[in-house]
């Protein structure tokens, strides 16, 4: 009973909850399902660097390929682990108990993050790393604090510390400590690349779905003409 | 109520229009419908082309395998076993795989690529039961004196030959099923795939 | 053709059936807009139903399943996600004709006599209706649904003494879980699509034995020709089937808009919440009810005070409960002497606006953090007290001002405006 007490209070007054939390200062991305470059190097990317922790267990390499355009040489050679068959789904090596025990939870499926985080939120999330000594994992990000994750891509962006908040924005403001392989602008463009795929391993119908709209509404467009005038027609009789 | 001025000929041809056209809309709303009942992403996934290994293959030996929720089998004949081909000929429903299931680089006295290495779907063309493998020669078989070696079904008593053919006046009509297979190398064999389309 | 049907006729009544309720039952001929809506709700009846047998050929109702189910659904079945995004917007399609239907009924006094038990059985097809969603919500097996679910049974447990038995009856655990998802599977699947399916058979056989109303409010059976025809009526068929189709197309247009451009339709219709599957750890952040239950769901926080021996969260039960059981006795607290709104004087135009008003509001603050300022001056929840209590006002006041306001005479014979 108190349990359900205690559920009950928190239907009722969960939204007082979230008052604590407010939504923090977000950048946006500027997101392109017909990019299809872009997205390649997205799934790379992803499977070079989110795969190996992460799954996206709905999806199927050989689809990916498909609505990629990447061959089937190249998702063989550059985006398979040994042990997958094309048809395959996403699944991580990593099995959940390794997850818990390395990071304390068990990393979430990737498949559908851009539906439940918006893709603004993850290209913040991902440039919002810092180092931070008191982390168990050295790293902590300003939009996710405390985060189990570490910051898969420092080689890539490099090391920042968090220098302050902006006060008109609001947002963090880092400073570079050490450099990556690219530069600050090159990294927002591979992160957009990542979110990019993001956005279409969360829908991947999403290419088709429009256009087979676009038929649909056209083909009920004339129906309707027809059924109007027919309509006209019988109506005559009515005075 | 209705009047004599009424056009019945644009009535007509409104209504037989505006019907054609929901006709057409129908068959198109229930495309959809009927397709998702063909196979999933994932029951294609699951007939993707197998690979088996066969450099541990034995000859005589029998090496079983799923494809596409099927066994399959591969066999490597000795030539002993090649020989029986010869002369079980005569007691054969299809000897020469006319009608039959294969493919063209399998239609074939030996019913396969090279000679001694055999590849069978390993299903009775009969009522689809699996045979078992009956390699003793004569009495040991415990299917006749004269038994030089093949295949029986258990469930309606078909007999096949180490080439998968099936003998006169049993059940089955048509010899055993040879899939798509091609060699990646000697010893890696890639079953459900044409030569040219790999 | 004719030597076929006699032979059917002898042995079925084919044609009796369809001349009484196609080519022979005699509608107003002065339907507006507002008349669509019945033959709508039929049709996504029959889209809801055909679209669930063939999610139901794919889906797995098992709690470590059913989230990866949904998701092959989605990417692995041909098709699948056409038939999915036709089955959650068909749900929300269904409940925006349902209200508008409901509306129709209050603005003409459809609900009225002689018609009262054609309007009980809509309120049974209502409440039957929120059920079928409330349980189908909970498949998908996301962390809003599992919540969601959570949520709403635990207000079982707000009945005294029996409560908490109930609640653990309706699960089949002490929690919600497998088991509630696979008898809530049952009862979405089969049990209250047969309820719903003889509802709407009930419906419109009640229907058919007192005629359709008007938008005038005034029985054109009491105006016959001297074949027995209603003056002011048409056949079915071919008028109304005709026109009908023209509304079903304009519907089908819209709903394909949904469908194949914003199937989330912005959050609303799929939440964002339920694209993670459920976590028994971790109750979504914003947890809101799908928005159909909104208003009741304003009305059920709306109450924060316990008074006379109740606690606040069974009052918000009770008038949650009482909110929607007003309903059923409409045809009773009205009190005018003409049913249509056009003959009607000010006040029941004032209450009427009022509480689709009131309506509206609560469903937004349904989606509302109670203590924010989303409106003006006042907290979300004082907002949601007020109008809680202009809602009941319209039903409680209905007896007094629909008696004592001033009317028109009512026209003798149809009109088109």
């Amino acid at each position: 009973m108190k349990r359900l007490l205690f559920l009950m209070s928190l239907y009722l007054f969960s939204p007082l909850c979230i008052a604590a939390g407010e939504s923090k200062p977000l950048d946006s991305v500027y997101v392109n399902l017909s990019d299809k470059a872009s997205m390649q190097r997205g799934a790379r990317l992803f499977v070079n660097y989110c795969l190996p922790c992460h799954s996206a267990a709905y999806m199927r390499y050989n689809r990916m390929a498909e609505d990629l355009d990447i061959s089937e040489q190249v998702l063989k050679e550059n985006l398979l682990f040994a042990s997958d068959k094309v048809g395959d789904l996403m699944t991580t090596n990593m099995s959940a108990k390794d997850g818990k025990k390395w990071f304390g939870v068990q990393p979430p499926d990737l498949t559908l993050v851009a539906k439940v985080r918006k893709p603004d939120w993850i290209y913040t999330y991902l440039r919002s790393f810092y180092m931070d000594e008191n982390s168990p994992s050295g790293w902590n990000n300003t939009l996710f604090e405390n985060v189990a994750m570490p910051h898969i891509l420092y080689g890539l962006q490099g090391n920042q510390r968090l220098a302050g908040t902006d006060p008109e924005t609001g947002k963090p403001e880092f400073t570079l400590v050490s450099e990556g392989s690219l530069t600050p602008e090159e990294y927002d463009a591979t992160v957009r690349d990542l979110i990019n795929f993001l956005v279409y391993l969360s829908e991947p119908v999403r290419l088709k779905r429009h256009s087979i709209g676009v038929f649909v509404i056209l083909f009920l467009l004339v129906f309707m003409i027809l059924a109007y005038l027919l309509k006209k027609e019988y109506w005559k009789d009515v005075h | 109520m209705i009047d004599d001025r009424v056009d019945k000929g644009r009535r007509r041809f409104l209504t037989a229009v505006t019907s054609g056209v929901g006709v057409v809309g129908g068959a198109f709303a229930a495309t959809p419908f009927v397709l998702s009942m063909t196979p999933s992403e994932r029951a294609k996934a699951a007939g993707a082309p197998v690979e088996i290994d066969i450099s541990k293959l034995q000859p005589g030996q029998m090496l079983k395998e799923i494809w596409r929720g099927n066994p399959v089998w591969v066999i490597s004949r000795t030539p002993q076993m090649l020989e029986s081909l010869k002369t079980v000929e005569g007691e054969l429903q299809d000897p020469a795989s006319e009608k039959s299931v294969q493919p063209d680089y399998a239609k074939n006295e030996y019913r396969s690529k090279k000679p001694e290495i055999l590849v069978l779907v390993g299903i009775c063309t009969h009522l689809g039961c699996s045979p078992v493998q009956k390699f003793a020669v004569g009495p040991d078989s415990g299917i006749s004196d004269d038994w030089p070696g093949g295949f029986f079904c258990p469930c309606h008593g078909s007999k096949f030959d180490l080439a998968g053919r099936v003998y006169s006046n049993v059940p089955a009509p048509t010899n055993m099923v040879v899939p798509p297979y091609k060699f990646v190398n000697d010893t890696l064999l890639l079953i459900g795939v044409e030569e040219e389309a790999a | 053709m004719s030597k076929f049907m006699s032979w059917v006729d002898e042995r079925f009544p084919a044609t009796k059936v369809w001349e009484e309720h196609l080519a022979k039952y005699y509608a107003p001929k002065n339907f507006n807009f507002w008349y669509y809506f019945g033959s709508l709700a039929i049709v996504v009846l029959v889209i809801q139903i055909l679209t669930g047998i063939f999610l139901t050929i794919h889906y797995k109702p098992d709690s470590e399943l059913a989230f990866a189910s949904v998701e092959y659904i989605m990417r692995d079945v041909p098709w699948g996600w056409l038939i999915r995004y036709m089955h959650t917007t068909g749900a929300s399609a269904f409940f925006i004709i349902v209200y508008l239907h409901m509306f129709r009924a209050l603005l003409y006094g459809s609900h009225r006599n002689p018609r009262e038990l054609i309007w009980l059985i809509g309120c049974v097809i209502y409440v039957a209706l929120m059920a079928e969603s409330f349980m189908g919500y909970l498949l998908p097996w996301g962390n809003m649904s599992y919540w969601g679910a959570q949520v709403i049974i635990s207000l079982f447990t707000a009945i005294p003494l029996i409560g908490e038995g109930l609640a653990e009856w309706i699960r089949g655990d002490f929690v919600v879980s497998d088991a509630t998802l696979n008898r809530f599977f049952a009862f979405h699947v089969i049990l209250i699509p047969l309820i719903l399916v003889a509802l709407v058979f009930l419906h419109i056989v009640a229907l058919h034995k007192v005629g359709s109303n008007n938008p005038d409010g005034i029985e054109i059976k009491k105006n016959k020709d001297t074949n027995g025809i209603p003056v002011d009526g048409i056949p079915f068929h071919p008028y109304y089937s005709v026109k009908d189709l023209v509304g079903v197309v304009f519907f089908l247009i819209l709903f394909a808009l949904v469908i194949f451009f914003m199937p989330e339709f912005f959050g609303v219709f799929l939440e964002k919440d339920n694209f993670a599957p459920a976590n028994p750890l971790q109750t979504p952040e914003d947890i809101v009810p799908l928005w159909y239950f909104t208003p009741y769901y304003s009305i059920l926080r709306a109450n924060t005070v316990n008074f006379f021996w109740i606690d606040a969260k069974l009052w918000g039960v009770i008038f949650m409960g009482l909110a929607i059981a007003l309903f059923f006795v409409l045809p009773w607290l009205d009190r005018s002497p003409v049913k249509s709104i056009r003959y009607r004087g000010w006040q029941y135009k004032f209450w009427l606006t009022l509480f689709v008003i009131s309506f509206v509001v609560l469903g937004y603050l349904g989606f509302k953090n109670p203590d924010h300022v989303d409106l003006f001056l006042f907290k979300n929840v004082v907002w949601a007290q007020v109008f809680t209590i202009t809602y009941f006002l319209f039903f409680f006041l209905m007896p007094f001002y629909s008696r004592s306001e001033k009317t028109k005479p009512e026209p003798e014979r149809v009109s088109f405006k």
